[in-house]
């Protein structure tokens, strides 16, 4: 018994392992939003810069032999999208949620496009850290195995927290969040803050996307992405545009992904599906529990045109 | 963007003929979004050239295909039309509430629904009531489905102040999950093994062809769907205190108008035409709901919308225009050996151009109304 399983700690064990695994893109998806809008914009398109990360992350670490190199290459690539939405967004009366989805459409278009040709080779993977060697059981050990970026990931989570707080760049950035009429009078140009910040979140989206095709689930393919990109947003209001939050959020987005295959290990095979949507009801409960018509939404940055 | 203040002196001046004065008003108006479409659509296909010149192929090459595999034969047009008629629809869900301005993107939830709900009323029916009023049922059910959905979303803009735009995302996803449910679980046809599915409909159950085309049904329901909408907009009265909410939801309300009757409702009928459009999916295409339902028409109609401006009679040329360029993707993969998402390379780059061109709407005198009157 001791060695062949762990008997019913098996389900919260293998919740918390999925939740981990699951919940590494919507980390850094959601800190990448966070950034954004906390400088007033949204970015809608991070499915299409996640998918384009996860296609430049595996192809470059399939050209290279370095999974790093193939992370780094994602960021870029992130990066420019970000910044071309963040240019185009600083027109006037350019709709920047539409903007959002035609970036998505085009950046799934591309990466399908380019990434053709690296369906078929295998790519080196990311390394983890196996924390669960103490244990003689194998199902901890598999476990315990968190991948670098998770760490990578709840570290910058922290980071951001006591950055938006503390430092001056996180100051100038919730000034220009929170009133484009105070940033001015301040001094600081709230297009260039913007675009710097849009340009950032693309990148932090582009890692999740390196994680899902160098780790897990650790293949290149079209179908890679479900949707990680497009619930940032709705995880970064769960949030309340708190980079801790996010974290967290992101976790029990995971975990409540995890819940219907775990569960259905120890033979719960009802209602499968509806576990998927947990979180989504969650977060509209919230919205709804939290919202009002007469004020905007606490926590949310002035100048969001989303939160008006 | 001059701002005119009128010389009475000049503006009495009757210089012209009276009459030929309004026509140019109109045509300096209505060319503006005209012209300005197509020069984006030009830079749009200027780029789109460049990217496939830098990967080594001819554009002309690609673009004659386009036109083939699109437009060119009447096995392409009908092709192309049966590719846009979902696209009529769920372009509608973001359109309609748009005039009130309300962003919606969540018509994908209100499609799966939709279909989900005609395949289920459908299963009882199937095999002895007659086929036409079975049909009927299975689209009302479909609008009450798609109408709810995004009638929620409208309503608690209205009353709760929750955002629109992320309440139908999260619905969406709620959507998908809902149908995932069904499909696997109470709906499921046993006999479907590989891709889980509602019992099929019977043929003669099918939603059929439009006579004289190999096109479906769905094509005339989303057109005249459009034409209804813009009367709505354009004719009635209540169209015309939806634009008024849209404009400025304060003087509305000071005028009376109901706004939340109108959000919920304009939002209701918006939903249950991204419904039809999965009933359509179901009764003409499908055959039976299934995870293909889920198939991007309800984001796609998102930018269909944005660039017909949420003009529904806009919606039927840009729809088709959307409908050819997906066509032909088939063709560019077979002659030159490109992947199929090139279209959706092109698709997105267009849509980009095209939605950062709104940015020049009344940067040109020459589309202002105004000079020409000055002029006269």
């Amino acid at each position: 018994m001791e060695s062949s399983g762990i008997g019913i700690w098996g389900v919260p064990l293998a919740i918390l392992a999925g939740a981990i695994r699951v919940s590494t893109p919507f980390i850094f998806v959601s800190l990448g939003e966070t950034i954004t809008e906390r400088s007033g914009r949204i970015n809608l398109g991070l499915e299409g810069t996640l998918v384009f990360g996860a296609m430049t992350a595996y192809a470059i670490a399939v050209m290279t032999g370095s999974p790093w190199l193939g992370v780094l290459a994602a960021m870029g690539s992130g990066a420019i999208f970000g910044l071309v939405h963040g240019w185009i967004c600083k027109w006037p009366k350019v709709n920047d949620i539409a903007i959002g989805i035609a970036m998505m459409q085009f950046g799934l278009g591309l990466a399908f496009f380019l990434g053709k040709p690296f369906i078929q080779p295998v790519a080196p993977r990311l390394p983890a850290i196996p924390l669960g060697f103490w244990s003689a059981s194998p199902q901890i050990q598999a476990a315990l195995n968190i991948n670098v970026l998770f760490v990578i990931g709840a570290a910058l989570a922290f980071l951001l927290w006591w950055a938006f707080r503390n430092m001056r760049v996180g100051l100038i950035l919730r000034v220009v969040g929170d009133s484009t009429d105070a940033a001015r009078a301040m001094g600081i140009n709230p297009d260039r803050v913007r675009l710097l910040a849009t340009a950032t979140g693309g990148s932090l989206a582009a890692i999740g996307g390196a994680y899902l095709s160098l780790y897990y689930p650790g293949s290149w393919n079209e179908g890679i992405s479900s949707g990680q990109g497009l619930m940032a947003v709705a995880l970064v209001i769960f949030a309340r545009w708190n980079p801790i939050g996010c974290f967290f959020a992101a976790l029990l987005f995971g975990g409540a992904g995890a819940l219907g295959p775990a569960l259905q290990s120890v033979g719960v095979t009802q209602g499968y599906y509806l576990f998927y949507a947990a979180p989504y009801v969650l977060t509209l409960a919230i919205l709804i529990a939290t919202s009002s018509p007469n004020r905007s939404l606490t926590g949310a940055p002035g100048a969001l045109s989303l939160t008006k | 963007m001059t701002v005119e203040t009128h010389d009475p002196a000049m503006t009495a001046a009757p210089a012209k003929p009276a009459s030929l004065r309004p026509a140019i008003e109109w045509l300096a108006r209505r060319t503006e979004p005209v012209a300005i479409g197509l020069v984006a659509i030009l830079i749009g296909l200027a780029l789109f050239s460049l990217f496939i010149l830098i990967i080594g192929k001819s554009p002309a090459m690609l673009f004659q295909l386009m036109y083939t595999g699109g437009f060119g034969s009447w096995f392409s047009i009908q092709n192309c039309l049966s590719r846009a008629s979902p696209l009529l629809l769920t372009a509608l869900c973001v359109a309609l509430p748009a005039r009130l301005g309300l962003v919606i993107i969540g018509g994908e939830g209100a499609v799966v629904l939709g279909g989900v709900a005609a395949a289920a009323i459908a299963l009882p029916l199937v095999g002895f009531a007659p086929v036409w009023p079975t049909l009927i049922l299975m689209g009302l059910a479909a609008m009450v489905a798609g109408g709810l959905w995004i009638g929620l979303a409208g309503f608690l803009r209205h009353y709760r102040g929750v955002n629109e735009t992320i309440s139908s995302l999260l619905l969406a996803y709620i959507a998908i999950a809902l149908m995932n449910q069904f499909v696997e679980g109470p709906l499921r046809d046993p006999a479907s093994l590989n891709k889980p599915s509602t019992a099929p409909l019977p043929a003669e159950y099918m939603l059929g062809k439009i006579p004289g085309m190999d096109v479906h049904w769905g094509l005339a329901i989303g057109i005249a769907a459009c034409i209804l909408s813009w009367l709505l907009i354009e004719a009635t009265s209540y169209g015309f205190a939806a634009r008024i909410a849209g404009g400025n939801v304060r003087a509305a309300q000071i005028q009376g108008l109901p706004v939340g009757r109108l959000i919920t409702g304009f939002t209701a009928i918006a939903g249950s035409f991204a419904g039809l459009a999965g009933m359509i999916e179901v009764a003409a295409v499908q055959g039976g709901a299934n995870a293909s339902l889920a198939a991007g028409y309800g984001y796609t109609g998102i930018l269909v919308a944005f660039l017909a401006r949420h003009n529904p009679l806009a919606i039927i040329p840009v729809a088709i225009l959307l409908g050819g360029i997906d066509a032909s993707g088939g063709l560019i993969q077979r002659r030159m050996g490109l992947p199929d998402a090139t279209v959706l390379v092109l698709q997105g780059t267009l849509f980009i151009v095209i939605l950062f061109c709104e940015t020049f709407y009344g940067r040109f005198k020459i589309f202002n109304p105004d000079l020409w009157k000055r002029n006269q």
